[in-house]
């Protein structure tokens, strides 16, 4: 079994079911399209978890499949999962049915059958993305992702979402298209060299000039930047989030925005080692700027949607951080991150697209006293807020604490600011809360008095969010045993070392 | 004084010839065949020539010679005035192919309700009696045939002449019938003509500079031969000057008939007011037949004068690019909107053709810049000829509405076809799995490998720029629909014939598997090799 083309099968599967999900025959009102795009959801997840169990730790690019596809450019079908796609795919597959069902009536006024089958789309590229092991496969699938993306906006979602779409998909695609000028300039680098490869193995082995090196660095940083986002390039996020589907934005910030911090440990640390090290104060300045602006603007918004997409531009800043302080702690914690902040964000969500439905608005100035009604949803809110804090015990504070051990390993005063962040979070997430959930309901609202609790529906989706975010809280291992080899090699490959700790305790035994 | 007879190769230029004799029999057919039978006798015949001009063209392909070291293969035919070669049977196939992607347009008469797009009577005044007698009794000008195929007689001898006046030539003989089929729409008829009188004109004005320039480079070389021009470059014998000006007026000439800016204002008046069957038709195939021109003189006669031109069409490909994109912004028109994307290619192209490097240079297995330019054309035929297609079908009460604001949520009206229509505009803005994107990425590659670094960010600007109106008509046709209340006439999908559909399937299926599969095509065109000298 071990040439078993798993990746081929792991993202060719939601596609077909993408392509089912479309054509089924539906009358209005059948849920037929819906099951089947479940169906194939559920499908993907089993294909992935039968993966991952074929998946040695520590052994590390696995399951790989290499073809020649465009002999002139170069150019293979090359894929393969290391530590970090693994988590990163895993987490993709296991969201999709989450979404689904949290949605399942989202699109019932529209089309569902097109909401399900842009979804497996998307989801079907997000794996091809992870789990590419060449450039330009990589760089295909990272752009194809954003059809499906805007057609999910621009679809489904509240009024001014075709404008939402429009700079959703302009930010991207200029993103894109420096990136392509980068990914443009390795071909020309490769085959000056010898012969045009894109293989990420080759290219690894370049010997870049300095200067080349450089220029390509910041036209892959800058791609991943608007991507992830980072401050200044993020101001399509909070718009994008306010006016799509909550399950849209899950999509979005919890699986394809980590496309962003994903390329950037695999290809500008993978690629672009010497350059990612020159670049390095810059961008932990402009992570820890993301990291304080994005919870400060957060902590002022009024629409509940729009905070959610800002917390995660601080979130951001945390993984960047992480991967630019070029230490172990650091990679680790910003691939633990990356899951955790996949789970939680999602569960805000969807939880936050339940509360939407029950009070017709977004607007937190409109919504109190929620508690009193509905205090399940209530609950699972406070629990996926106190994970986004980063409450020890929940699943984030893990991550947080590596990033945060890094960020002080790197200098004091950026861990210093780093941990304004965290203090910012519990303002951003505790006053939300206080805000909707507390209080005494507001005068005259009548959507209040008939306010339901989460039905059996909603809480299957959201259930399986908040026992990871517990579970991986108290128990971090299995993720960081996948993820550690990665981190171990990527940080040999740059060439860094932790620092031995020095042990007090030697001086003063000599001074006996 | 003796007269030595020519020797003519008809082995490799029967296919040449069979279109330009199909033409000349679509002219004696006019003349006997009874008035009823000709719409059928015409498109038949006009079918099955290009049918036989491919094959040929297949045939002359397989048992090229080869040259020297085999970076080339072919010979120079008709006593030095036409190369056959790699490129240059290249470039018939595809024209070819394009052709009779033209011709089944020409031959649609289900959209117009049972007439073809053409008007019955061109020489009835627009508004008068005499045109709806002509209308009334169903007239028809069925000689847009033989005219169309006298142009695609020119497009193929357009990229194969090896000498300045065979090019010249060849040029008038794609150009003038052009010029009439633009002003023979049947609606819009003072607009089709506008178009066609704007075009003439500044065609003729286009022509002369061309005109002028090969007798400057006659003056300076003594020749007009592409190879003897060549050595009289590379042996710098005559007066630069002369070289200098008679290469910048050839170039304003073939500048203007691929669109490039600035000789582009022709572009958007033509596109809209043409009949959409000929827009289609024109923009594919005189664009690959003008850069197939091009890039035999700017490599094969002025070679070795690189830096001379190069710099020149940095220039030009940066304005064009960004005159295309910029006021494609501006449209409501689709037609128009579409000339000015086509301006913008244009640009693309242009960076493509600017990435020329010698042999040595490149690496083992390397794109090269004629094998870029040569891929990109293929793209950009199959898409343009498929978007214009398309745009034929979406029509109101007074045929085709091109204006955007009847576009507006066609989307959920005829899904299908505002879903085709999308992907074209995907393709031409370059998105990956679509061919335009590997099209993009090869001119683009080929002008960063030969150090025009300025040129391709230029490049990178002004596809952002141009992403942005591709996407807004994706926006309007889709997302529009309950945002913004509906108002006025909507336009709605007519149901074309066999012919139409055929033309666009193809379309899309060639955008989606190039897209996908470009290997096979990209070798096509690097086993095309180098031009003959």
């Amino acid at each position: 079994m071990s040439d078993f083309p798993w990746l081929t099968v792991l993202w060719a599967l939601p596609l077909v079911g993408a392509l089912v999900t479309a054509l089924v025959p539906k009358a209005p009102g059948s849920v037929l399209p819906k099951q089947v795009g479940l169906v194939f959801s559920l499908l993907t997840l089993a294909v992935g978890i039968a993966m991952a169990t074929q998946y040695n730790t520590g052994d590390g690019m696995q399951l790989t499949e290499t073809h020649t596809w465009i002999e002139a450019f170069g150019v293979h079908y090359a894929l393969g999962v290391d530590g970090l796609g693994l988590l990163l795919i895993l987490m993709t597959v296991a969201l999709v049915p989450i979404v689904f069902v949290a949605s399942w009536h989202e699109a019932d006024d529209r089309s569902p059958a097109a909401f399900f089958a842009w979804a497996l789309a998307l989801e079907s590229f997000a794996i091809a993305v992870f789990a590419a092991t060449d450039v330009f496969l990589f760089y295909m699938v990272f752009e194809a992702t954003l059809i499906p993306a805007y057609f999910l906006i621009g679809r489904f979602g509240r009024a001014g979402r075709g404008y939402a779409a429009l700079k959703f998909l302009m930010y991207q695609l200029a993103g894109g298209l420096i990136l392509l000028a980068a990914v443009i300039g390795l071909y020309v680098v490769s085959s000056d060299a010898g012969t045009p490869s894109y293989l990420l193995s080759d290219l690894a082995q370049l010997d870049i000039g300095t200067t080349t090196e450089r220029w390509l660095f910041v036209g892959f940083m800058i791609a991943f930047a608007i991507k992830a986002p980072l401050f200044p390039l993020h101001t399509w996020l909070a718009d994008t989030t306010e006016k799509a589907t909550p399950g849209t934005s899950v999509l979005l910030v919890c699986v394809l925005d980590k496309i962003g911090t994903f390329g950037m440990l695999r290809f500008c640390l993978g690629l672009f080692p010497e350059a990612s090290q020159w670049a390095t104060p810059v961008v932990v300045a402009i992570a820890l700027v993301s990291i304080v602006y994005g919870a400060l603007v957060a902590i002022g918004q009024d629409d509940i949607l729009r905070l959610i997409g800002l917390t995660s531009l601080s979130h951001f800043g945390f993984i960047t951080l992480g991967i630019f302080a070029f230490s172990s702690q650091g990679g680790s914690g910003s691939i633990l991150y990356m899951v955790n902040h996949g789970v939680g964000t999602a569960a805000l969500f969807l939880i936050a697209g339940y509360l939407i439905k029950r009070k017709g608005t977004s607007l937190i100035s409109q919504i109190t006293g929620v508690e009193s009604k509905a205090p399940v949803l209530a609950g699972l809110f406070l629990v996926a807020g106190l994970a986004t804090l980063g409450l020890p015990g929940l699943s984030q504070f893990v991550s947080e604490i590596l990033v945060l051990i890094s960020a002080f390993d790197y200098h004091w005063w950026v861990g210093a600011i780093a941990v304004t962040g965290i203090v910012l979070a519990a303002v951003y997430v505790l006053w939300l809360y206080q805000r909707t959930m507390t209080g005494p309901p507001l005068p005259g609202d009548e959507r209040h008095e008939v306010m339901v609790d989460l039905d059996r529906r909603e809480l299957v989706a959201v259930v399986p969010l908040m026992l990871a975010l517990v579970f991986f809280g108290f128990y971090p291992s299995p993720l960081l045993d996948v993820s550690n080899p990665m981190v171990d090699s990527l940080m040999q490959h740059v060439g860094v070392s932790d620092e031995a700790p020095s042990v007090a305790g030697h001086a003063e035994e000599g001074a006996h | 004084m003796d007269f030595t007879k020519p020797t003519i190769e008809y082995a490799d230029l029967w296919p040449l010839l069979v279109v330009f004799g199909v033409a000349c029999a679509g002219v004696v057919v006019e003349a006997f065949v009874p008035r009823a039978l000709r719409f059928v006798v015409q498109t038949l015949l006009a079918v099955a020539g290009i049918l036989a001009a491919l094959l040929g063209t297949i045939l002359v392909a397989r048992d090229l010679d080869v040259l020297g070291d085999g970076a080339a293969r072919g010979t120079v035919d008709a006593m030095g005035t036409i190369a056959v070669d790699g490129p240059t049977v290249f470039f018939w196939g595809i024209l070819l192919v394009f052709g009779l992607g033209g011709a089944l347009l020409f031959a649609e008469r289900r959209l117009e309700g049972g007439v073809s797009t053409f008007a019955g009577q061109a020489a009835a005044l627009p508004g008068t009696e005499a045109e709806r007698q002509a209308s009334t009794r169903g007239l028809e000008h069925t000689e847009v045939y033989p005219l169309m195929m006298f142009a695609l007689g020119g497009m193929m001898l357009f990229p194969a002449a090896n000498d300045l006046l065979t090019l010249f030539v060849a040029l008038e003989v794609l150009s003038l019938p052009l010029y009439l089929l633009c002003g023979l729409a049947r609606r819009r008829r003072l607009l089709s003509q506008e178009a066609a009188l704007k075009y003439f004109l500044l065609g003729a004005f286009s022509s002369a500079f061309f005109l002028y320039g090969a007798a400057l480079i006659y003056g300076f070389s003594g020749a007009m031969g592409f190879a003897q021009i060549n050595e009289a470059v590379r042996d710098d014998i005559g007066n630069q000057t002369l070289l200098l000006i008679g290469l910048g007026m050839l170039s304003v000439g073939l500048l203007f008939k691929v669109g490039a800016a600035p000789f582009h204002s022709w572009t958007p008046d033509v596109y809209q007011g043409a009949p959409t069957a000929v827009t289609a038709f024109m923009a594919a195939g005189t664009k690959i037949a003008a850069f197939g021109a091009m890039l035999r003189l700017y490599y094969v006669a002025f070679g070795a004068d690189r830096w001379s031109w190069q710099p020149m069409l940095w220039v030009i490909a940066i304005l064009t690019m960004l005159v295309g994109a910029v006021l494609a912004i501006v449209q409501t028109d689709m037609k128009r909107m579409l000339a000015y994307s086509s301006v913008a290619h244009t640009g693309f192209l242009l960076t493509g053709v600017l990435g020329v490097q010698q042999a040595s240079e490149l690496a083992d297995g390397e794109v090269t810049s004629l094998q870029a330019v040569l891929f990109y054309l293929v793209t950009y035929g199959f898409s343009i000829i498929g978007a214009f297609a398309l745009v034929t079908l979406v029509r109101d009460a007074g045929g085709e509405a091109t204006q955007f604001a009847r576009w507006r949520g066609l989307g959920r009206r005829s899904p299908v076809v505002a879903g085709i229509f999308a992907f074209f505009l995907l393709s031409m803005a370059g998105i990956p799995l679509t061919a335009g994107f590997v099209g993009k990425w090869a001119v683009f590659t080929v002008a960063l490998a030969a150090g025009a670094w300025p040129v391709v960010i230029a490049a990178v600007a002004c596809s952002i720029i141009a992403v942005f109106f591709y996407v807004r008509v994706i926006l309007l046709m889709f997302f529009d629909d309950d945002d913004v209340a509906v108002s006025g006439e909507v336009a709605s999908v007519t149901k074309p014939s066999v012919l139409t559909s055929a033309t666009i399937l193809v379309g899309v299926a060639a955008t989606l598997v190039l897209g996908v599969v470009p290997g096979p095509v990209l070798d096509l065109a690097a086993n095309a090799g180098q031009f003959v000298r």
